[in-house]
């Protein structure tokens, strides 16, 4: 039974002193950087959230502060950028966004789904630049792609998903199977499965699913299409992309070419990658929270889609899945690794 | 950390503090180490979800996120009463279930809420969301609270209290402990899942990843609350994890907003090393306490109350 051991008030008031010291200390620093971005002429701050650190999240913000800086909002000269990640924890997530909304920015830029629906659930006035969102509808972020009329805007991630399947067809123009590793815990991926689906069939290729909760799961699932498929595809998933190298042993015993949608992955074990730059996807979140620092409402300014797709092939993984990219694709690659 | 900052902290870990009331109930007064509690609070947080995006009233969508979680409490005692298997492994067989039902449940890995009816939009007229939400977090709390400290003071909460303390003694009372251990979990879970529920309507949606880490936030506020406020009434124990939970929540809202912390090197990626750190500062006050009673001359009680 619950049975405490010590009665006594003492620590509960050594525990009110370090926390109201804390929040004391915290008070005033806040104080004391406001002031100091105030003294700027035309000063802005922006303030950034990620559900996590990743490298195509963090391409993103990386391309957002650097269009900022295009734009004439320099950080550390007339921009003040306050970054947070919530490392993974939706509880976190949710006080960052409301942090967010007690500093009152001059735009938020929430990069990824949970972060997202966590700050525009946190303010209604501020205006809010979401990014590396595949169904921002969907979602509820916006009510329609073209000009909100909220204080929401922002660039989206939705793949098309014709380019791949394409792909695949000049890579393998037998293929009958498409195995398509995936966790079912992230949208972007179920979303893109379900869109997949529909495009494949419709042209007579089946696509065989390999669920994945965890990323120590990926090696079992892709091992369970071994003789199942012609190719393995794979889109922007967290797990698979944490994991890649257990694809790249799988697909490398079996000989079953492996192409994705991150181009990140193509040092990792891709034969060919075709997907959205997001460094570029950051850039476009940048230029439009750098319109909304001019002075736009974000309402008023349309979603974007990504369209910029980079397209590398990985020669030396090619050729260890037991395959050649054909020269057509080769040709068109903007990046290629013999 | 400014005053709407510090309101979100509270309304963040008073919704908390429900599920950590939760955790102290399994793990405290049944001694069941339960880790359903990673999958009863996206359980919660799911069915709440589906019930009001379906138009259900959202306060009975809290109840109906409730219950389920009350039924994943049964079925986790259920695997330990009935079917003899350990604890731990019951519940994180549970935990592991509730992942694929509470995809079945939203139909996708994520549920937005985004302009729907909440049990806090009733109440926000304006810009006084953020009192609001406090104060419907903490008139749940505050029931919650008081419907523990009542139901552990009757004939059967004090046998279930009777059932974590020494269960051979309990039974040779006539007491049916596996009884006590389904309707202990069932209340614990209803707890989290209800936690679960009101949180998914703060966050803008429910998402399959919510419920990480549940077990480890309700953990650290049980133990700070009793290292903060330490006491044997059941009235104080239940205030003690209040506190905890939201003390927890502070602790990331001033490693989240402090400059302190930032001018001396740590950035954004030392977040839960920080939450960390703050943490074992609190939990180092009852060494404190004892040395600086003993200074004062009060050595002697100090150690008493210290010494197990």
């Amino acid at each position: 039974m619950y049975n405490p051991n010590r009665v006594n008030g003492f620590a509960k008031l050594l525990g009110v002193t370090l926390l109201s010291a804390a929040l004391f200390g915290c008070g005033n620093n806040n104080q004391a950087a406001n002031t100091s971005t105030d003294a700027g002429v035309d000063a802005k701050t922006v303030a950034i959230t990620a559900i996590v650190e990743h490298p195509a999240l963090d391409a993103v913000r990386q391309g957002a502060i650097e269009e900022l800086a295009a734009a004439g909002f320099k950080e550390g000269d007339n921009l003040t950028v306050n970054f947070q990640s919530a490392q993974g924890n939706m509880a976190t997530a949710g006080q960052i966004a409301k942090q967010f909304a007690a500093d009152n920015p001059d735009a938020i830029i929430a990069i990824a789904t949970p972060s997202a629906q966590a700050v525009v659930s946190a303010t209604n006035t501020i205006p809010v630049v979401f990014s590396a969102v595949t169904e921002p509808v969907e979602a509820k972020l916006v009510g329609k792609l073209d000009g909100s009329g909220t204080n929401v805007t922002g660039a989206s991630d939705v793949l098309p998903l014709e380019p791949q399947v394409a792909l695949i067809k000049e890579l393998l123009p037998a293929v009958k199977n498409i195995g398509f590793v995936y966790s079912p815990g992230e949208v972007n991926s179920t979303v893109t499965l379900k869109n997949l689906k529909q495009i494949a069939e419709a042209q007579g290729i089946t696509i065989v699913e390999a669920p994945a909760q965890k990323s120590s799961d990926i090696a079992m699932a892709a091992q369970s299409l071994v003789g199942k498929v012609d190719v393995i595809y794979t889109s922007t998933d967290n797990n698979v992309i944490n994991a890649y190298e257990a694809l790249t042993q799988v697909a490398k015993e079996a000989k079953i070419p492996l192409v994705s949608s991150d181009p990140s992955v193509i040092e990792r074990g891709a034969s060919v990658a075709l997907g959205v730059n997001y460094k570029d996807l950051g850039r476009e979140t940048g230029k439009i929270t750098a319109r909304i620092l001019k002075g736009e409402k974000a309402g008023d300014i349309p979603v974007y889609a990504a369209q910029t797709l980079d397209l590398l092939v990985s020669k030396k993984y090619a050729a260890e899945q037991g395959i050649t990219v054909p020269q057509s694709i080769v040709d068109r690659a903007s990046k290629v690794i013999e | 950390m400014s005053m709407i900052a510090f309101f979100g902290a509270l309304e963040s870990g008073l919704i908390y503090a429900l599920m950590a009331l939760g955790v102290l109930i399994s793990f405290r007064i049944l001694d069941f180490p339960d880790l359903t509690a990673d999958g009863s609070f996206p359980l919660g947080g799911a069915v709440a979800a589906l019930a009001i995006v379906s138009g259900v009233n959202p306060w009975i969508a809290c109840m109906l996120g409730m219950a389920a979680g009350m039924a994943a409490g049964v079925v986790t005692a259920f695997l330990n009463v009935k079917l003899g298997i350990l604890h731990l492994l019951a519940g994180i067989l549970v935990m592991t279930a509730l992942y694929s039902i509470n995809l079945r449940i939203m139909g996708a890995p994520n549920l937005s809420l985004l302009g729907e009816p909440t049990v806090f939009s009733a109440f926000i007229d304006g810009n006084n969301g953020t009192w609001v939400r406090v104060l419907v977090a903490l008139a749940v709390v505050v029931l919650a609270k008081l419907f523990l400290d009542w139901f552990f003071s009757t004939q059967t909460g004090l046998a279930m209290r009777a059932t974590g303390s020494n269960p051979k003694m309990a039974q040779a009372q006539g007491i049916n402990t596996p009884m006590m251990i389904v309707l202990g979990m069932a209340i614990s879970n209803g707890l989290i899942a209800l936690s679960g529920a009101l949180f998914v309507q703060t966050q803008g949606g429910a998402d399959v990843s919510i419920g990480i880490g549940t077990i480890v936030i309700g953990l650290a506020a049980v133990i700070i609350g009793e290292t903060v406020l330490t006491a044997k009434r059941i009235f104080w124990i239940t205030l003690s994890v209040v506190i905890g939970a939201v003390l927890y929540k502070l602790f990331i809202q001033i490693a989240l907003s402090s400059q302190t912390l930032r001018s001396i090197g740590f950035g954004p990626q030392d977040l839960n090393l920080v939450t960390a750190l703050l943490v074992v500062i609190v939990l180092m006050l009852p060494k404190y306490r004892a040395k600086v009673l003993s200074a004062l001359g009060v050595g002697k009680t100090a150690q008493k109350t210290v010494s197990k």
